[in-house]
């Protein structure tokens, strides 16, 4: 028996859309197995891991914390993936912008002008967009592989980081912890209400996702990004350049990986320490792929990932499960998304061994 | 110097370059294929925690090494059925791969963290090893080395040598004129993609079993990325993986002794240096198109669907 | 040796074999029989089932219903190997080469055998000299031109002996001359006691070598016949169903002004796999026609680029549209002074495959209908209303036949694709058109249709580059003839003080003096 495909002349709407949801419970049917295998009730898990943290009101303020980067990333990696760009270094561009967003804060504590956020803001974006345009300069220039310039410098990105929190940068008063001084009061990203973890990056990311989402749509520049996408040489046609789109793509994407990053340090530790780096950078390609690439799409899926970390920790406390299942669940995630996107383009059948289908001998 | 100091630099460098020579080696098989399986790092990190556990349960490392061949070849599969026969995009489902192993290999490695591992020993080829210089230098060393070396010749012989060999660049240039032969195109991707995981995940337990006999989360580190920059670099022929490798391992152990020996510049700069060297080198090879252009197997990373 | 009599027991046969894609039926019910020793034509337009039922043949595709005879034993095939060692050997259209080996190592990939790699090489050096194909064995094919690659598959089947060889659309990619010694090599085989299954739309070509012809129409065969005893008209009407309509020539215009001028454009390949253009020089009027025939590869994608601006000359231009320099303008500002390009490559240049006929109409005509296709200036938000607007236009006026009503491209045929495509530069009425192979794989009906758009868009005072591989289409179209070969282009002539043989000359880079 073996599995083949058959083209689907237009490809299916009902599927475009319920592709997404069709990933997610396969997921949850191999979690289920998996924590089978791992000795605990399979049910009861699945509830702790994704339906308690929704009942409980700190839980789900945590989620949001934790999707905003996500999907602040994620939606300047549609733009990248959408134009045939393969960022996977939004990593290093989160560290870079949090880096450059800390610079100001942290050279000019005490600097009480209402200007430092806006500048700090500023510049975190513009250090990830920087970061982000050199394998978009590689690539446009050179040809370089953008996917392995971009995710060498992740690691070189995290060096950096480490370098700063524990030499130039540290806190005196820090008692040897690696770290920045915490930032002064007019640095921070206020808190969406009082008192609250979620800051007002959320709203950058929603205000993010709505434009881009607009830009993607409705004007030329998103249709010059999906044609350079799907087909360069048409592009070429049609008069639009794809070293340019490689820069352009890189830079808003980095710019927006930035912004998380210095929304993150400004809005959530409030220094610059060596516990950056979580991995949202790589999470955010799930999501960005869970969201089908469409901005509104990756709002929903940001929460979605975000739920499946708070969940992991949940679990952790609860059931002794290791909160690595988390990632574990992320990957198979992906794995399924990216399978049921074939059914979208394609029939699937079965056929017996060559010859099988015949009707008449 | 020193000649004994400078065997051991050289057998260090040997050391560091080996897992990059074997997961590097197992990919240049995958590309010649026409697939590009970017999950290299999550194959690598799963061989390094199943070639830790295996040595663990078994006592015995060549078991662990041994296991993580199998369970590299075995997560591999995932990849390939997805990209093979669901057709999906070979970057994002490499991605995928990749960070299922770092997931994965967290947890089922969470119980090691801290255990002494069992590190694999050299071995010493008979007579051979007893020569000056070139005996501690190429026969004093641990098995998986000797199959590396002895990897990239088989590799090599079977790539230009044989006509399975052929096949296998013909399915990299076209796989359409290939299928339309009759030659079996998705098998063969299959099986060249089998080989990179076992390669991978090889390359993984010489991390786990010979350079730091022990388990920690992450601990390929971007090795299994660096393997895929050398297939670039190598522009798919099997010596200049060899070389490649070495030049990288050279690096790597010249930024450890900078480190030690107390080179006035911050640790973090020189542990970057082997993932800056791999961005100048791929700038280096991308700028000379001719020979990229040549090289590059035709059909890689294109979706193939076979019409019947 | 003489060939044998046709026998009792067909060579090859099937009876009622059927194909089903999905809804289509590719092959219906289809009855077909080759003798030994005799040259058999599969003649049909494209999408008849004639590239189906071969593929059947080959083993390469399995029929949903009937059944395949081998010399009258019921057989089913279902692997081109299994095919190959029943004595089945095939050419095809689009060559099944790997550009990146070696001429003996595609013939290895070929069969199945335990020769060496030197083995194969010497077998095919022997058999490149008894057929008069001439074959370096260590080439790669990479570096090799069109007939050339031809001849490695022809050895490829050669090498297995094989007794049915089918040849698909051989002299597509020939010259004229380079046909006459095909044919030659296909009389030899067929003297030999070989059948040759010939594959063709080309009606003369058929009269010549064939004996016996099957036509076929919708998938189902529609006549038997010799084609020996019929004309080409009965042919075509046979093949095509109904009467084409005739292409009317315009009273040529020539001695308009000039719209579109090249002096000695050179350029250097820009790929190893590209073609360096060389010197040419061409002068396009209104009013006029003006073919660029020759075979493809010889730096006809460069040209059309070059035209179109999608690569820019160096500076000291030497192309001028409308009298203006444009070597370094891109391909929107040369569409904003009113020219217009119609690429070879419908799929993946003229059009992207996964998107709606509305964004295909957006992606030419953005720059040039920025006004009403664009809105908030910057911002740049499309009026999809708009380019509905204009789609359905085009769609109407090329009467363009689609299932849906804003299909992707990739869901049209061929025909209405390219109909779609030419019509929507012909929509703005172009000064200049630049066309790459207009009516490539397009059946008859929609191609007389582009034909005839063409001349009359430079009897309205147009003036319109075609470059095409078809001579048929550029005698019936061309007001002037240049040939391209080699990077280079020769003068333009009068299409009426051009023959066949000429072009066919020009076209494998005989200079114009031997030429004429």
């Amino acid at each position: 028996m073996r599995l083949v495909l058959e083209k689907r002349a237009t490809s299916s709407t009902l599927l475009a859309l319920t592709s997404p949801f069709i990933a997610l419970a396969l997921t949850l049917v191999a979690g289920a197995i998996m924590f089978a295998i791992l000795g605990k009730p399979p049910f009861a898990s699945l509830i702790t891991y994704f339906v308690d943290p929704l009942t409980d009101p700190w839980s789900r303020e945590q989620i949001i914390v934790k999707a905003t980067p996500l999907i602040l990333i994620a939606v300047g990696l549609s733009v990248c993936f959408r134009s045939g760009n393969w960022n996977i270094g939004a990593e290093g561009q989160y560290l870079i912008g949090g880096l450059f967003g800390a610079m100001l804060p942290v050279l000019l504590h005490g600097w009480t002008s209402p200007l430092l956020l806006p500048l700090a803001l500023i510049f975190g974006m513009a250090g990830g967009a920087l970061y982000a345009f050199i394998p978009a300069v590689l690539k446009a220039r050179f040809g370089t592989n953008e996917i392995l310039s971009s995710l060498m410098l992740v690691y070189i990105a995290q060096q950096v980081v480490d370098w700063v929190v524990r030499g130039p940068w540290r806190n005196p008063q820090g008692m040897g912890f690696p770290g920045t001084k915490t930032f002064t009061d007019n640095a921070i990203l206020p808190p969406l209400w009082a008192n609250a973890d979620a800051h007002y990056g959320t709203v950058f990311a929603i205000l993010a996702a709505v434009v881009v989402w607009f830009a993607l749509g409705r004007t030329l520049k998103g249709f010059e990004i999906t044609v350079l996408g799907q087909s360069p040489k048409a592009g070429r046609f049609a008069g639009f350049s794809a070293a340019k789109m490689t820069i352009f793509a890189f830079v808003v994407s980095g710019a927006l990986a930035g912004l998380a990053g210095i929304s993150e340090v400004s809005g959530s530790v409030e220094k610059l320490d060596d516990k950056l780096s979580l991995g949202y950078g790589f999470s955010a390609i799930i999501v960005a792929f869970l969201g089908r690439l469409n901005p509104l799409g990756i709002i929903a899926a940001g929460l979605i990932l975000a739920l499946s970390f708070i969940g992991g920790e949940n679990a952790q406390i609860m059931m002794g499960v290791s909160d690595r299942a988390a990632r574990v669940f992320q990957g198979l995630l992906l794995f399924f998304v990216l399978a049921c996107d074939t059914l979208i383009h394609y029939r699937v059948g079965f056929v017996r061994a060559p010859g099988g289908l015949k009707t008449a001998a | 110097m020193d000649i004994a100091v400078l065997i051991s630099i050289i057998v260090s460098v040997a050391v560091s370059a080996t897992p990059l020579l074997l997961a590097a080696t197992g990919e240049l098989v995958v590309e010649r294929s026409g697939v590009l399986n970017l999950g290299v790092e999550g194959m690598m990190i799963m061989g390094a925690v199943a070639g830790f556990s295996v040595a663990q349960a078994t006592g015995n490392p060549y078991w662990g090494a041994l296991g993580a061949i199998v369970v590299g070849a075995l997560f591999s599969q995932l990849f390939a059925f997805l990209v093979l026969t669901l057709v999906t995009n070979q970057v994002a489902t490499g991605l995928a791969l990749t960070i299922l192993g770092l997931g994965l290999s967290g947890m089922i490695g969470e119980g090691f963290v801290g255990q002494p591992g069992i590190k694999l020993e050299k071995l010493d080829i008979p007579l051979l090893s007893d020569l000056p210089v070139v005996g501690p230098l190429l026969f004093s060393l641990d098995a998986i080395f000797y199959a590396s070396i002895a990897l990239v010749l088989a590799v090599w012989w079977f790539l230009f040598r044989t006509k399975t060999g052929l096949m296998v660049r013909g399915v990299g240039d076209s796989h359409t004129s290939a299928h339309a032969l009759g030659i079996p195109v998705i098998r063969i991707r299959y099986l060249a993609i089998a080989f990179g995981g076992a390669c991978a995940g090889l390359a993984g337990a010489h991390l786990s079993l010979v350079q730091v006999p022990q388990w920690t989360e992450g601990m390929t580190s971007g090795r299994g990325w660096i393997a895929l920059a050398l297939v670039v670099f190598a522009s798919w022929r099997p010596g200049r993986v060899l070389i490649g490798a070495y030049l990288f391992g050279a690096v790597t152990i010249a930024q450890f002794h900078a480190q030690a020996s107390g080179v006035p510049i911050p640790p973090q700069f020189l542990a970057s240096l082997p993932y800056l060297a791999t961005i100048i080198v791929l700038v280096l090879i991308a700028r000379n198109r001719r020979l990229t252009m040549i090289n590059t197997p035709a059909a890689l990373g294109q979706p193939f669907v076979p019409d019947r | 040796m003489a060939p044998e009599p046709a026998q009792a027991t067909p060579l090859l046969e099937t009876r009622a074999i059927t194909k089903v894609f999905g809804e289509l039926k590719a092959n219906d019910a289809v009855d077909f029989a080759i003798q030994r020793g005799e040259i058999h034509a599969l003649l049909g337009e494209n999408g008849a089932g004639k590239s189906t039922l071969v593929k059947i043949l080959f083993g390469s595709l399995q029929p949903s219903a009937g059944q395949v005879f081998w010399n009258g034993e019921a057989i089913d095939i279902t692997s081109p190997s299994q095919a190959r060692d029943l004595g089945i050997g095939m050419v095809f259209q689009h060559f099944s080469l790997f550009e990146a080996l070696t001429v003996a190592e595609n013939i290895a990939l070929s069969f199945q055998s335990d020769l060496t790699l030197g083995e194969v090489a010497e077998r095919a050096r022997t058999l490149s000299k008894t057929y008069g194909l001439p074959l370096d064995p260590d080439a790669v094919v990479g570096d090799l031109a069109v007939g050339q690659r031809q001849r490695i598959e022809i050895i490829r089947v050669l090498m297995q002996d094989p007794q049915l060889i089918i040849l698909d659309e051989p002299t597509s990619v020939l010259t004229p001359q380079e046909a006459d010694t095909l044919f030659e090599t296909l009389f030899r085989l067929r003297d030999e006691g070989r059948s040759i299954l010939y594959i063709s739309h080309r009606l003369e070509e058929v009269q010549r070598l064939c004996t016996a012809a099957t036509i076929m129409r919708h998938g189902k065969v529609v006549d038997a016949c010799d084609p020996r005893e019929e004309t080409a008209g009965s042919l075509a009407s046979k093949m095509v169903g109904a009467d084409i309509a005739h292409v009317r020539q315009s009273v040529t215009g020539a001695g308009g002004d000039v719209l579109l001028q090249v002096s000695i454009l050179s350029q250097p390949a820009a790929t190893p796999f590209a073609v360096a253009l060389r010197d040419i020089s061409l002068e396009a009027r209104a009013g006029e026609v003006i073919a660029i025939a020759g075979i493809a590869g010889n730096g006809q994608g460069e040209f059309f680029a070059a035209l179109s601006g999608e690569t820019l000359s160096k500076p000291g231009s030497t192309i001028r549209l409308m009298g203006k320099d444009v070597g370094g303008l891109g391909i929107s500002p040369r569409r904003k002074l009113n020219a217009a390009f119609i690429p070879e490559e419908r799929l993946g240049h003229g059009a992207v495959p996964g998107l709606a006929l509305s964004d295909n109409l957006l992606l030419a005509r953005h720059a040039s209908d920025h006004k009403e296709l664009l809105s908030l200036g910057r911002l740049a938000v499309v009026a999809k209303g708009k380019v509905a607007d204009f789609a359905q236009r085009v769609v109407a006026a090329m009467d363009v036949r689609k299932s849906a009503l804003n299909p992707p491209a990739a869901a049209l045929s061929g025909g209405n694709l390219q109909k779609f495509i030419v019509g929507r530069e012909l929509d703005r009425n172009p000064k200049v058109l630049v066309v790459s192979q207009p009516t490539w794989g397009v059946d008859a009906g929609a191609a007389s249709h582009i034909r005839q758009a063409l001349l009359d868009l430079a009897a309205s005072g147009s003036a319109v580059v075609a470059i095409s591989q078809d001579l048929d289409e550029i005698f019936e179209i061309a007001d002037r003839i240049a040939v391209m070969a080699d990077g280079r282009l020769t003068a333009p002539v009068p299409s009426d003080d051009m023959t066949r043989e000429r072009i066919g000359l020009l076209m494998a880079g005989q200079s114009e003096a031997v030429a004429a």
